[in-house]
């Protein structure tokens, strides 16, 4: 049971925040374009997913899984989106990624006002924070299951 | 002389409520004194992101879900007060936020050599800042004012346009995506 990386993005597709946990592989393409590529897909998916929806839709599109790992999505209505990657064990880390953005995002980069919303996130507050938050998660070891 | 004496002290009472209501927000007290529209809306784009984290809406499906979400839950959570939506434009775009009492300004008189100042203009620019980072824009403006002499305080909302989500600009990510996908 593991978690293998979190990406944050703002709503202009900036990516402001990635780290990863548990990865084995790596893309194989610089940082930059892994995150152009990430937020592309992301959007394209979910365009998708809402024109052929066969139902009306409420939240969107939620996750993705393949046969190793399972891709979490998470946006605010303010346009920020919070991308995890788990093994399968993890079945919804939807309120995970929400304790991220309410608890850890708001009160330490939203609130602080030497931070500049829009780039990068330096806070180092942030950071041990999140690290700690998602050492301690019940599905969380430091090896794949 | 006793004028001035009398605006000085009722600002130091108007500082207080003003710091208990901005007790998160340390950087920001100062900014409550800067009573321009600019201020305000970088209040609002960072106020929706606590907001949105506290009361856990999802999105308005339309400018009446819009108003009335303001109205009940925002201004409740964060002044107190919860103003009356009226007003409406046959169109649906334009309301009014009715307050009887605006708690900004309780203990707040406009000195004479100032009394067109719209006090209260961050307001406007909160709003406003809130609602473009949820995909909104709209115009904000104040039409009655009790710190100028009417009846109650009104706030005119009106809904602009929606602002649509774009891919970022230079590299086309969509682009990238595709012919990483071919590749593979």
């Amino acid at each position: 049971m593991t978690v293998h990386n979190l990406y944050i993005f703002d709503r202009n597709g900036s990516c402001l925040y990635y780290n990863e946990w548990n990865r084995k592989k790596q893309a194989g393409i610089s940082k930059d374009e892994e995150f152009k590529l990430m937020y592309g897909m992301l959007f394209s998916i979910r365009s998708f997913v809402s024109k052929m929806s066969p139902l009306d839709m409420k939240e969107g599109f939620l996750s993705f899984q393949t046969s190793k790992y399972r891709l979490h999505y998470y946006e605010t209505p303010s346009g920020l989106r919070f991308v995890m990657n788990t093994d399968l064990s993890v079945p919804n880390a939807r309120e995970t990624l929400q304790h991220i953005y309410s608890n850890l995002y708001v009160e330490y980069i939203v609130k602080n006002p030497v931070c500049v919303l829009g780039q990068s996130l330096d806070s180092e507050l942030f950071s041990s924070r999140l690290d700690a938050y998602i050492r301690a998660l019940p599905y969380y070891s430091p090896r794949a299951a | 002389k006793i004028k001035k004496n009398r605006w000085v002290k009722k600002k130091k009472k108007s500082h207080n409520i003003l710091l208990t209501l901005t007790g998160l927000w340390p950087g920001c007290t100062l900014l409550f004194w800067l009573w321009s529209n600019p201020k305000g809306y970088n209040i609002g784009v960072r106020l929706i992101e606590d907001f949105l984290a506290r009361s856990s809406i999802g999105r308005c499906q339309d400018f009446r879900e819009t108003a009335d979400v303001i109205a009940k839950v925002a201004f409740k959570m964060y002044l107190g007060v919860t103003p009356s939506v009226t007003n409406w434009s046959p169109a649906g775009d334009e309301f009014s936020l009715i307050l009887e009492n605006n708690p900004l300004v309780d203990f707040v008189e406009l000195p004479d050599n100032h009394s067109t100042l719209v006090y209260s203009n961050l307001l406007c620019g909160v709003l406003r800042g809130a609602l473009e980072m949820v995909q909104m824009a709209v115009d904000v403006k104040f039409s009655q004012d009790t710190l100028r002499g009417d009846n109650v305080t009104e706030i005119r909302m009106k809904f602009i346009k929606r602002i649509e989500e774009n891919l970022p600009a230079g590299d086309d990510s969509q682009h990238i995506t595709c012919t990483h996908l071919c590749t593979l």
